[in-house]
């Protein structure tokens, strides 16, 4: 596209030039309905549109009584609102032998996910930072045993985790998956974190060095606080990561320490009874809340700490 | 024992197979102002970060004081260092740059401050501890920087390319005030550099560095009159020294049919005939009626100038060889005027063609 500052000094030049003006000058005329802009705009919101319809759905079915959503249309909005089946999904929804609704299961995956973001990410920024800038013997070997470790699946491990937690007895407990999201959670953090350090100019940790600071000392006085947005990255990544975790959650907790996803399968798919549509949208929506908000809170900083990331790393 | 700040003794790094210095001796009395000078990849900064203990040594030791702090961390080995991207804490201010090396050496506050208030006064900073690096002028950084050694009162700065981000005017001045730094502050100072005018200005002795070891060490005023090897001699020096490719014989020096005497020449190891280089400095090209007194001349045609305001740079051929030398920038020249011209010969040098040491 045509730069208007260097059309205009282009213009300014041809002034002194010649005295007047003929012919095209000033900013060039944009037209709003121009090729380029429908096909771009149209895409956009078709696919906008394609990805928020199914919200809608959700949304409206889940404020509709059932009398209403057995009449079959799910795209007209409620003629009666109610909050019953929200009421109802939260707090008398019966999963098993317990009828306390998506509460339980809300809180178990707080106690999961708080404890496994804060010791992985703890954890593996300490890695990073002493695979950037502490280059031991052996670390290039290290960290590519750690990186193979994002490559094996998951299920390939599962039964030797489930003997693993039996024998050191926290298997079933929420502890147990605390110990398995903090492991699984550590090579892409490693990751994320040795790129960010790398990046960091490497003379700032030496001149740290001159001035008398030890590894602790450079890690909390000098990296830590210029690492925010790439702390903020880890977040987000591990909260959604953990509270959407299905598959290890299912495996290595009990019916009483069940976390929120897998509790809303257990809603969503009894067998017995009505299918409640509408307690099950409002459940869904209630289980995804979390990573929701944590997106538009911390939104603008993920973009920036995924940026910084991918130009230095 | 002689005072000497700084040893180093047989030093050796290599990075794998990759040897980046080898069997390196130094020895830096106190209070000099050594500058290491080389092309990129020479090693000069390695060494200069071996010195601070930033990199670990594959052997030889490295003496700072009378001590020996091969083992010893950076902190504990007396030195002080300015980087060439200043390297500021860009979270705290000046004033907790200045104080971060104090405060992990757990000197009292009082005294924190003391230091801090003099380092800022000696370098004019007093208005800016307030501030945070990233609303700092270049050259207020890196003098904020040259302030963190300073507050330690160290034995000996290190600088490594301290100017190289700065641009030509404030590198200038900060050139300057880092001179003037060391007349008043009389430390030990090593500093790395890639720009012969730095290391001409600033230093009482200068190493020129090639491919890990020491080429020359000495005063500007021996690197640029007698330099040990053709290297040297066509590293300082702009524009760059001239080499008529001869044979050195009894007579003098013979190339393309004439002989040019080189009695006033004082050979370094005696006169041995042979293929040889010999260098002269486009500056020591005198032309018109000096040439005439010179014991070498001869009459030559402008080929191609450069006006660089003070000089001119004239391009053209001696004895069938390019040649160029500086005439007075007042000099009005055109391409394909005759010109005589004629050099000192006691002030050329010469090297011998397959060693490229200087005879």
């Amino acid at each position: 596209m045509a730069n208007p500052a260097v059309m205009s000094q282009t213009a300014a030049g041809f002034d002194a030039v010649s005295r007047q003006l003929e012919g095209p000058q000033g900013p060039k005329p944009r037209k709003r309905f121009s090729r380029a802009n429908i096909f771009i705009y149209g895409t956009l919101i078709v696919v906008a549109f394609y990805y928020a319809l199914p919200l809608y759905v959700m949304i409206v079915t889940s404020l509709k009584g059932m009398p209403e959503i057995r009449l079959g249309n799910i795209f007209s909005p409620p003629v009666e609102i109610t909050f019953e089946p929200w009421v109802k999904a939260w707090s008398q929804a019966c999963t098993g032998l317990n009828c306390d609704g998506l509460s339980r299961g809300f809180w178990n995956s707080v106690q999961i996910t708080v404890p496994s973001v804060i010791i992985s990410i703890l954890i593996a920024s300490v890695n990073g930072y002493a695979l950037a800038n502490w280059r031991f013997k052996g670390a290039d070997t290290f960290f590519t045993i750690l990186i193979f470790g994002a490559f094996i699946p998951y299920q390939v491990m599962l039964y030797p985790i489930v003997i693993i937690l039996r024998e050191i007895g926290l298997y079933g407990t929420l502890w147990g998956l605390v110990i398995v999201h903090t492991i699984f959670g550590m090579p892409i953090l490693t990751l994320l974190f040795r790129n960010y350090f790398t990046s960091l100019p490497e003379e700032l940790f030496k001149a740290a060095r001159v001035d008398g600071a030890r590894f602790w000392g450079i890690y909390f006085q000098i990296m830590l606080p210029m690492s925010l947005p790439i702390f903020v990255v880890a977040m987000i990544i591990q909260v959604t990561g953990i509270w959407n975790d299905f598959l290890f959650g299912v495996v290595y907790t009990k019916p009483d320490t069940y976390p929120m996803t897998v509790q809303l399968n257990n809603i969503v798919n009894s067998v017995q009874g009505v299918k409640e549509y509408n307690v099950n949208m409002a459940a869904t929506i209630l289980t995804g809340l979390v990573p929701l908000t944590i997106y538009f809170v911390s939104g603008k900083l993920f973009v920036r700490g995924i940026a910084a990331g991918a130009v230095k790393g | 024992m002689t005072a000497n700040s700084v040893e180093i003794k047989n030093l050796d790094l290599s990075f794998g197979a990759v040897e980046v210095l080898k069997n390196l001796n130094l020895e830096i009395p106190e209070g000099e102002f050594l500058v290491l000078l080389g092309a990129s990849g020479c090693g000069k900064s390695t060494l200069l970060n071996c010195i601070a203990g930033l990199l670990e040594v594959t052997g030889g030791q490295i003496w700072i004081k009378d001590r020996n702090v091969t083992w010893e961390e950076p902190s504990h080995r007396g030195i002080g260092m300015v980087f060439q991207s200043y390297a500021l804490y860009p979270q705290m201010s000046v004033k907790g740059n200045l104080s971060f090396g104090l405060k992990n050496a757990k000197v009292p506050k009082v005294e924190i401050e003391e230091r801090v208030a003099r380092a800022a006064e000696i370098l004019q900073i007093q208005p800016l501890l307030d501030r945070k690096p990233a609303a700092l002028s270049g050259g207020q950084r890196q003098r904020v920087a040259i302030g963190r050694a300073l507050v330690r009162d160290v034995d000996v700065f290190l600088f490594d390319e301290p100017l190289s981000n700065l641009d030509a005017k404030l590198r200038a001045d900060l050139r300057v005030e880092i001179k003037r730094l060391h007349h008043k502050l009389k430390n030990t100072m090593i500093y790395v550099t890639h720009d012969q005018i730095e290391a001409m200005t600033l230093a009482d002795r200068i190493a020129i560095m090639r491919a890990g070891k020491i080429q020359q060490l000495g005063s500007p005023d021996e690197i640029y009159n007698r330099p040990k090897t053709k290297y040297v001699a066509e590293f300082i020096g702009s524009p760059s020294m001239n080499f008529l490719n001869g044979d050195l014989t009894a007579e003098g020096f013979a190339m393309d049919g004439e002989t040019v005497p080189m009695q006033g020449y004082k050979f370094a190891n005696g006169a041995a005939p042979g293929p040889a280089w010999m260098g002269i400095r486009p500056e020591h090209v005198a032309t018109g009626d000096q040439a005439q007194a010179m014991p070498y001349n001869a009459d030559v045609t402008v080929e191609l100038f450069e006006p660089m305001g003070a000089d001119t740079l004239v391009w053209t051929t001696v004895a069938g060889q390019p040649f160029h030398f500086n005439l007075d920038g007042q000099h009005k020249v055109a391409s394909g005027d005759q010109m005589k011209i004629g050099f000192d010969t006691s002030r050329s040098s010469l090297f011998d063609k397959s060693s490229e040491a200087r005879l």
